[in-house]
């Protein structure tokens, strides 16, 4: 805990050049995906609240990681891929003409299953990345200073600071994780997206980026994909169970408060899965 | 039991590794012994090539000394040859179409691999590679008797505007009512556009095939952070590419500096060392061998074969420095030049 207390002297860049980034509330409505004529979600409607962590969980296949592309319009990059429904960002539908693709993501934010960073790019560019590819300006003096905050906030500053010009590549796994995480803050998004951003990490950095994911809380509406059901039970403050049953699309079967999913699940298949008898 | 190492006592002597035999099945033996054999036999069939222009070479140098690499002169009847006209004529065509063929050939590539919709893309791929396919002959016909007549004018442009440059200074007045139109033919630059043509789809195939290979997570990360294609493209693609990209123009250059069938219709052979590239008149090493070969004297053919012989250094030196630079990056690991 005193790790955390030492970084807790955060600089907030935000207030200080007055950009407004508050974290915002998602909606999914009627949400339905396919690749090509295969049918993969059916209808989805989920409600994300602002400054919460809604914990999607369930068995492989069940298109939890097809939703969550969708909210970041990751889904259409693929070439067979099609989708009907809302996704409303404060009430806006992202999918509406008038929206650009890149605006909104740059508003919700995405951290991969695997790490990827940019490997020939020091840390600190990486971290500055997503200013340099959005066009967004800031001035010499400032960058050093949200490089500062944003590997702060991503909890890698004191490992990392004495080497920000190392290459991104040379990290560990669980590091360079937080340095995707500190990439993703660094564009100031309202929603952060995360694709099991801890399955391919070893039980300490998992550790480190659960307390990075409730410390981001209150700043970034957080919603994670994981297979660790007692991740999602420490993390989420709200949960939704996929399933699909066999050659049948994907959909939610409950969703909830996490206590409620996994003390007092109201669907039989929702209490089989979180007591571990399949998936 | 304690687990901790107890390196005192008697097995106090640190382990030393063991041989270990593979027992490979004999199968497994007698490719291994093939395709060694098959290598060697690649090495051994370039290293007799240089050998045998490097022995041939030797009575030229004798006989003209170091002049012959100076001099510029090719006139066999009073023994004055020299090919320093010449080796400066190859490197100017090849520069020409360098300079022609690099920007097309990444733009295509870039194109091909990051943005053509699927039917268009196969399409792509097909005319390129057919532009590869067709014979250096054919497009040194083409060039000659379709494309010399039109590049002309474009010659003429380059000289009236550009022509205080140099190396695009030609030695005829541009503004002339009739202006000397065989001034502008046979040219390094009429040479140059046409063997691009040829070094166009050779670089464009090794690009496109590094491009593809560039990771899909930090596409997806650069995408996801809100870049715009081109951005994504910019920041992750072309860096990736890099190693592929300069090979792929390497294995250009060695293609221009030894183009043949082209070149030897297209230019009329001159001697003197010029850097006037819109100028009629030039030699390169490939159009001088083939072209003097029918009637060359004893003399004469070992002045080729020591043209030769410098060619396939010169060739040998530019693909030995595009293997260290595409073994160094990431997508040249990947590739096989």
């Amino acid at each position: 805990m005193s790790v955390l207390a030492s970084e807790s002297t955060t600089v907030d860049l935000r207030a200080a050049t007055g950009v407004a980034g508050a974290p915002a509330q998602l909606d999914a409505v009627e949400v339905s995906a396919w690749f090509g004529t295969n049918f993969v979600l059916d209808r989805v409607s989920l409600s994300m609240p602002a400054a919460t962590v809604t914990a999607l969980i369930g068995p492989s296949g069940c298109g939890k990681s097809t939703f969550l592309r969708i909210l970041n319009r990751l889904h259409e990059s693929v070439p067979s891929a099609q989708l009907a429904g809302k996704v409303l960002l404060d009430g806006e539908d992202i999918y509406d003409p008038g929206h650009r693709v890149t605006q909104t993501r740059k508003r919700i934010g995405m951290v991969f299953q695997k790490p990827n960073p940019f490997p020939t790019m020091s840390i600190a560019d990486n971290v500055l990345a997503g200013l340099k590819l959005t066009g967004t300006k800031v001035n010499k003096s400032e960058r050093s200073q949200l490089v500062e905050s944003c590997l702060t906030r991503a909890g890698l500053w004191s490992e990392v600071r004495d080497r920000l010009g190392d290459h991104g590549g040379a990290l560990s796994g669980g590091q360079q994780q937080r340095l995707c995480i500190a990439r993703s803050l660094a564009v100031d998004p309202d929603v952060l997206l995360m694709d099991e951003p801890c399955s391919a990490l070893d039980p300490t950095s998992t550790r480190r980026i659960e307390e990075t994911i409730s410390e981001l809380r209150s700043e970034v509406t957080i919603v994670i994909v994981t297979h660790n059901m007692q991740q999602a039970h420490r993390v989420s403050q709200q949960s939704a169970f996929f399933l699909a049953a066999q050659g049948c699309p994907g959909g939610i079967v409950e969703a909830g408060p996490t206590e409620q999913i996994f003390n007092d699940p109201v669907d039989t298949r929702t209490a089989d899965y979180v007591h571990g008898r399949f998936g | 039991m304690t687990l901790a190492l107890d390196l005192s006592g008697p097995q106090a002597t640190p382990p030393v590794p063991r041989e270990i035999d593979p027992g490979l099945p004999t199968g497994d033996r007698v490719f291994h012994g093939a395709a060694r054999t098959v290598g060697v036999f690649v090495l051994v069939l370039t290293g007799s090539i240089g050998l045998f222009l490097g022995l041939q070479s030797i009575p030229t140098f004798q006989h003209y000394g170091l002049n012959f690499l100076t001099r510029s002169e090719w006139q066999p009847a009073i023994d004055q040859i020299g090919i320093s006209a010449v080796v400066l004529g190859t490197i100017e065509v090849a520069v020409v179409a360098l300079f022609v063929s690099f920007p097309l050939a990444l733009l295509t590539a870039v194109y091909i691999s990051e943005y053509a919709p699927g039917r268009l893309k196969s399409m792509l791929v097909s005319a390129v590679d057919l532009m590869a396919a067709v014979p250096p002959i054919i497009y040194g016909l083409w060039a000659v008797f379709l494309f010399q007549p039109h590049i002309i004018y474009v010659a003429r442009w380059l000289h009236t505007y550009l022509g205080w440059l140099p190396f695009l200074h030609v030695n005829t007045d541009p503004h002339a009512a009739v202006w000397e139109q065989s001034r502008y033919t046979s040219s390094v630059f009429v040479a140059g556009l046409a063997v691009s043509l040829m070094t166009i789809p050779l670089g464009c195939a090794i690009m496109r095939g590094v491009f593809a290979q560039a990771p899909i997570g930090e596409r997806e990360a650069a995408l996801a952070l809100g870049a715009t294609k081109w951005g994504m493209v910019r920041t992750v693609v072309l860096p990736f590419g890099r190693g592929g990209v300069i090979g792929g123009t390497m294995l250009s250059l060695g293609r221009a500096l030894g183009e043949t069938a082209a070149v030897l219709l297209i230019i009329s052979p001159a001697f003197d060392l010029k850097f006037r590239i819109l100028e009629a008149g030039t030699e390169t090493i490939s159009a001088l061998i083939a072209g003097n070969f029918g009637d060359a004297s004893a003399t004469q053919l070992s002045a080729l074969l020591s043209a030769g012989f410098i060619l396939f250094v010169m060739t040998l030196c530019v693909n030995t420095v595009a293997a260290i630079f595409v073994n160094r990056s990431r997508s040249g690991a990947a590739t096989e030049i």
